[in-house]
């Protein structure tokens, strides 16, 4: 044996476990029924062993915005906040639109050798939303997604193209909804806080509508579709009614817990696209999470560096991160009270987010995959940006007492995180 | 006013008892404006600059003649000519005004929330000249001072603001300060001009003209810009002239016989408000501009107090 987690609480509801046990690890695989010593030992006892948990949606911003995070730093925040597995969005200079880069970030994360790192390729050459990128050759460099993130596919013709032509693989087409003639100069949610501020509204038909054409392109090409960022009542309730096997969906924390009422303070944290929302919007998302209308959680870790964010409302950037809060801020926020079950908790950031993008993690089982978080749920801490691994600074929750600190975090067997250490494999 | 009041950046923010005492105050400033020889030794070494990041005559020339009125040593910064132009974020610049010793500063900003970006990291105190679509409390405590004197009560009266609703910060302010002191309000323009979300701002919606004019003590009409035809919020000026200009015709037609016209100025002639009208015995444009002053005077004293008070001490 490699390594024998003792006594932990073995915890994967996609497999219904729910038991105290030990679970020894080989060859980066679970191992039952073993009588072979281990090498190593970790004393889980009072720990929840989840499975891995899986970000569809993050920037690692390298190459070509280092300044913000890098593929290193992005990795330290994954593990931090318990994931080992982060697909990264292709907003990169150059962006993910060529193998080369798409390699460049497999082959750099592989070296780094912290948490498993994931190419998203683009829909689109140089994310324009006009021709097609050459998602053969994205696909065999190892992209398992296509989006033009940050750009929505506007060219309807070209949307329904990517969404046929990626069926040669089966990977989903990732769209980020947004009909920007109608938010075009929006700063936050159009409503009652954008009239108050005076701030150029984003109305949420903007994004509402776009979920409809890309569902109902989806239905018509049978094309695997997956929608960013959902944040409105009206995407949900077109994704209730038309949804079909080749449709999901992902929500972030933050459009889960916080409304349009933050932008009065005017920090630039606060925004972030979609926008915040209203009260209304957050209860259909956290009851759409529940009902699994909406598949996935997904951070949107965006960062950006304090100079770009200490700035005019207007000319800071979109964008927030989240990859070392999301867990903790939901647990805390929404298991706690009672407003989502343990069990849809951890599905939604493991086991669903995983198999959005094909990938074989998300479940504590023998033979699976050994991608496990433990984390100590009764575990206090307060968000602290001079704690954060991350590069960047700007998160939503800064000042949150939350529950729920990820002591360990184990990659393909090895561990890479030990209470607030990193450890390269 | 609040004793601890650093800043002032909106009408939102003040209470009632504040903004009365900001309107008595300027009444004694006006005093010093009608003398002679119009200076008061006030502000006599404090330091206020005036940083203007989108182009206003009628609010910086207010502001820098009410800081020598009162004896305060005062710099302008435009845009145009800071080191904005090089790249520099608006908190360094602000900061490195502040290294100088500058204990207010005035600002004008294209964004919503500038002033208060600033005010947060800031020893000086912050005073909004203005915020993009967001607030001009000066213009609307100007406003007030303006209605309370010609009527000797703000209370009860009946005030249309008319025009470009959704892109003013004048209505904005004047909205929340005819709120605080009990008039009543009635918005009037187009539905595209008008935000679809009131809530925050206690009024009525009109979009009839003619039925608004009728039974106001004052009408209050907002400058339109050309821009707003580009951007497909109007058809045509020419379409707004001919539902929405205010003509002598249409004022003795519909209006009261003692309603008093206010504008905040710079006026289009012929678009909101017709020649005749913005010159008759009607209009209050003008006073607007002489109290602007002594409010400023008013508003730059009593938040100088705390210092000058200290000082003397």
């Amino acid at each position: 044996m490699d390594l024998t987690i003792k006594q932990p609480h073995l915890f994967d509801p996609a497999n219904g476990v729910d038991e105290i046990g030990d679970l020894h690890i080989k060859d980066g695989r679970v191992v039952t029924n073993s009588s072979a010593s281990s090498e190593k030992e970790i004393d889980a006892r009072g720990l929840y062993l989840l499975p891995g948990l899986v970000d569809i949606h993050s920037h690692f911003r390298e190459p070509g915005m280092e300044d913000a995070e890098t593929l290193e730093t992005g990795s330290m925040a994954a593990l931090k906040g318990g994931y080992t597995a982060v697909a990264v969005m292709p907003n990169t200079n150059p962006p993910i639109d060529n193998e080369g880069v798409a390699k460049f970030i497999k082959e750099k994360s592989e070296e780094i050798g912290l948490c498993r790192v994931f190419p998203i390729g683009t829909i689109t050459k140089g994310r324009k939303g006009k021709e097609l990128s050459e998602m053969i050759h994205l696909y065999e460099a190892g992209c398992v997604g296509f989006s033009d993130d940050g750009n929505c596919v506007e060219d309807s013709s070209v949307m329904r193209n990517a969404l046929e032509y990626s069926q040669l693989f089966d990977v989903p087409i990732i769209d980020h909804p947004e009909d920007t003639t109608l938010s075009r100069n929006g700063q936050m949610n159009e409503g009652v806080v954008s009239t108050e501020l005076g701030f150029k509204g984003i109305p949420d038909v903007s994004e509402s509508s776009m979920v409809a054409r890309d569902i109902l392109l989806s239905r018509f090409t049978k094309g695997r579709l997956h929608l960013a960022h959902i944040s409105t009542e009206d995407s949900v309730h077109y994704l209730k009614d038309w949804k079909t096997d080749r449709i999901t969906a992902e929500v972030t924390p933050h459009h889960l817990l916080l409304t349009e009422d933050e932008v009065k303070t005017f920090d630039t944290n606060t925004k972030m696209k979609p926008p915040l929302r209203k009260k209304s919007d957050l209860e259909v998302l956290q009851k759409a999470l529940k009902e699994g209308i909406i598949d996935a959680v997904a951070t949107d870790h965006a960062p950006h560096p304090d100079y770009m964010k200490e700035q005019e409302y207007t000319i800071a950037p979109f964008g927030v991160i989240g990859l070392e809060t999301a867990f903790s801020v939901l647990y805390t926020n929404l298991v706690i009270s009672g407003k989502l079950s343990l069990a849809q908790l951890v599905k939604s950031m493991s086991f669903q987010p995983a198999r959005i993008l094909n990938l074989p993690f998300g479940e504590v089982r023998d033979g699976g995959i050994a991608d496990f978080t433990l984390i100590d749920l009764d575990g206090e801490w307060k968000v602290d940006p001079s704690n954060f691994a991350s590069k960047s600074k700007n998160s939503s929750f800064i000042g949150w007492e939350l529950k729920g600190i990820v002591t360990y975090t184990i990659v393909n067997g090895n561990l890479t995180f030990r209470e607030g250490e990193f450890l390269k494999s | 006013m609040n004793p601890n009041r650093k800043d002032l950046l909106g009408i939102q923010d003040l209470s009632k008892e504040e903004i009365g005492e900001i309107l008595t105050t300027a009444e004694s400033m006006e005093e010093i404006l009608k003398r002679p020889i119009k200076k008061a030794p006030t502000l006599r070494g404090i330091t206020i600059a005036n940083l203007f990041f989108e182009p206003s005559t009628r609010t910086l020339n207010s502001f820098a003649l009410a800081e020598k009125r009162l004896s305060a040593d005062s710099i302008n910064l435009s845009a145009s000519s800071s080191s904005v132009l090089k790249g520099e974020t608006l908190l360094d610049t602000a900061k490195n005004i502040e290294a100088m010793e500058v204990d207010i500063i005035v600002i004008r900003h294209s964004t919503p929330g500038a002033p208060h970006f600033l005010a947060n990291r800031l020893d000086a105190s912050v005073v909004n000249a203005g915020d993009g679509c967001h607030e001009h409390p000066t213009q609307a405590l100007l406003d007030l001072m303006t209605i309370k004197k010609k009527f000797s009560k703000i209370k009860d009266l009946e005030v249309a603001i008319i025009g470009d609703i959704k892109h003013s910060r004048v209505a904005r302010s004047l909205i929340l300060g005819l709120n605080k002191m009990g008039a009543k309000v009635t918005v009037c323009g187009p539905p595209t001009l008008i935000p679809q979300w009131m809530d925050p701002f206690e009024s009525k919606v009109e979009y009839n003209f003619e039925e608004v004019l009728k039974g106001k003590n004052i009408l209050y009409l907002l400058r339109i810009q050309k821009e707003r035809q580009k951007e497909s919020f109007l058809p045509s000026i020419r379409e707004y002239i001919k539902s929405y200009c205010l003509t002598y015709e249409k004022l003795k037609k519909f209006a009261s016989p003692d309603v008093v016209i206010m504008h905040p100025g710079p006026i289009n002639r012929g678009v909101e408000i017709e020649s005749r009208v913005a010159d008759s015995e009607y209009s209050l444009i003008l006073n607007q501009v002489i109290t602007g002053v002594a409010i400023r005077m008013s508003i730059l004293y009593l938040l100088s107090k705390r210092k000058i008070d200290g000082f003397n001490d």
